[in-house]
């Protein structure tokens, strides 16, 4: 059986007295594109934040790559996030770089690539998001689907192994988040990544991943491929699926 | 009623022995980044804060100069002292007025810019960005910013100097008809080299107190536009307190004490 590229065991991480992730267990293999999925506030960001080292867990242990992240300090978190990519919710770009800078920035300070290396890589990558000759605008300028194209081009630009999205098709319209499930699986296509999709958009889920994880109330409580998740019936899978549980929450206070 | 203050009073003092933890942390870490620091980012940050400082460090030290002039230049004249007025507003620039003001206005200005833009870079995920692009925002956009203040503070000391002099000079030889040579000659018989030097080490302390606390504000800001503008006055308030605060101590060990 193929080693997991990241594992969760038993990991709980609360705030305060509110209890986000309650001892959740769930792997991912090299290659595997995977959706967590669940209504706003239940702890999808926090799953992100976990795995990217910008939140530590209460107990349990996640590991990534067959190492144990739990005791890593700031230095070691950095040299494993130079193989992981993450793109934002709000996208995220440094708004005193242009659309170039952004993209370069890992090029730039990781590696020892010339400018004119550089700058072929950030054109290429660029064109294959479909912002050809975007370089000089800056973010400000840009739309919101354009804004989370250059954070993908941003995240890709060093390779990763594995890559993060953070409900990349929020706020955008039905087309553009058509777009972004798009260029989310051809990255996956191309490059071989393994991702882990964060989103409530369960269109996007059903075009891009393999394996949909449903979190609710702390605890994963469904898993199987799209498939499975369409012919589930789990009513919990099905009330999110057309939306019920979603408007529920939001009655109740939720996003 | 009582035990609801002494429980504030005792919030207050948790909370600010906490903050200056902190803030020491951060500073611990700005200077050991130090060597990390990008010479572009530096000289980029370096060229903003002289840019943006000129005009009001210009505008409030001379007025300040003049004022120096106005309120002794007379009196002075009259007990027959007129050869000593270039030399106090020297003196009195130099030592207190130019770091002082120059600090201040620093800190309003560059302090205030420092603390909402990373303040706004916090809340807009980008110091979140930054970490997972395996990047120290402390190395990143603390300690460019760190050295560029620390250095450009005592340069722009030594422009409020001559700046303030100039003010004094204006009013003196045109209202209370002191000659340009006696003013002139007034400065080299009583001001020394150190009452300027002095004031350029104070402007690294202010000008490292500006950055951290700055920074610490900025990269500590709650969610949302109230959060970032909660960030930018408190930078200011603690900043100058600070600059007072230890402008006394600095004024006794570099002058007192070494003078």
């Amino acid at each position: 059986m193929t080693q997991p590229i990241i594992q969760f065991k038993d990991v709980s991480k609360a705030f305060g007295p509110k209890v986000i992730l309650d001892k959740v267990n769930f792997t991912i293999t090299p290659g595997e594109t995977v959706a967590v999925i669940g209504p706003s506030g239940t702890g999808k960001s926090t799953v992100l934040k976990l795995l990217i080292g910008l939140l530590a867990p209460d107990s349990g242990d996640i590991i990534i790559k067959g190492h144990s992240v739990i005791d890593y300090t700031e230095d070691q978190w950095n040299e494993l996030r130079k193989s992981m990519g993450m793109v934002f919710q709000y996208s995220a770009l440094f708004d005193f770089l242009d659309v170039g800078e952004n993209v370069a920035f890992g090029l730039r300070q990781h590696t020892n690539k010339s400018e004119a290396e550089i700058q072929k890589i950030v054109s290429e990558l660029l064109i294959s998001v479909g912002l050809d000759g975007a370089e000089k605008s800056y973010p400000a300028e840009l739309s919101g689907g354009m804004k989370k194209r250059v954070s993908l081009a941003r995240a890709i630009a060093l390779k990763p192994e594995i890559i993060y999205y953070d409900e990349p098709t929020a706020g955008l319209d039905p087309i553009m988040a058509g777009n972004i499930s798009e260029l989310i699986l051809q990255t996956k296509r191309k490059l071989g990544v393994t991702s882990l999709l964060v989103t409530h958009d369960m269109a996007s889920a059903f075009l891009a991943a393999d394996r949909i994880l449903l979190l609710d109330k702390g605890h994963f409580v469904f898993q199987g491929t799209v498939q499975e998740t369409k012919d589930s019936t789990n009513p919990l899978v099905q009330r999110f699926i057309r939306g019920e549980l979603y408007m529920e929450k939001s009655k109740g206070g939720g996003k | 009623m009582f035990k609801s203050m002494v429980e504030q009073l005792g919030e207050f003092v948790i909370e600010a022995c906490a903050s200056t933890g902190r803030i020491m942390q951060l500073f611990t870490a700005t200077v050991k980044s130090i060597p990390k620091a990008s010479g572009r980012e530096i000289i980029r940050q370096m060229a903003k804060l002289g840019a943006d400082s000129l005009p009001i460090v210009t505008m409030t030290i001379m007025c300040t100069g003049m004022v120096l002039a106005v309120q002794t230049a007379k009196e002075f004249v009259r007990f027959g002292a007129a050869n000593s007025v270039g030399g106090i507003v020297a003196i009195a620039m130099g030592r207190e007025l130019a770091p002082i003001l120059t600090g201040v206005v620093v800190a309003g200005r560059i302090g205030a810019a420092i603390a909402a833009e990373i303040g706004t870079m916090k809340v807009t995920e980008q110091i979140d960005a930054l970490r997972v692009m395996a990047t120290s925002p402390i190395s990143y956009l603390v300690a460019p910013r760190f050295i560029a203040i620390a250095l450009m503070l005592p340069v722009l000391i030594v422009y409020s100097n001559v700046v303030g002099s100039i003010g004094g000079w204006l009013v003196a030889t045109n209202y209370a008809d002191i000659s340009s040579y006696v003013y002139i000659e007034s400065i080299k018989t009583f001001a020394e080299p150190w009452d300027m030097i002095g004031g350029m080490i104070k402007g690294i302390f202010f000008g490292g107190i500006i950055a951290i606390i700055g920074c610490h504000k900025g990269l500590n800001a709650k969610q949302g536009a109230e959060g970032v503008g909660l960030a930018t006055t408190a930078s200011v308030v603690l900043s100058i307190i600070l600059i007072f605060a230890s402008n006394y101590f600095l004024s006794v060990i570099l002058f007192v004490q070494g003078g």
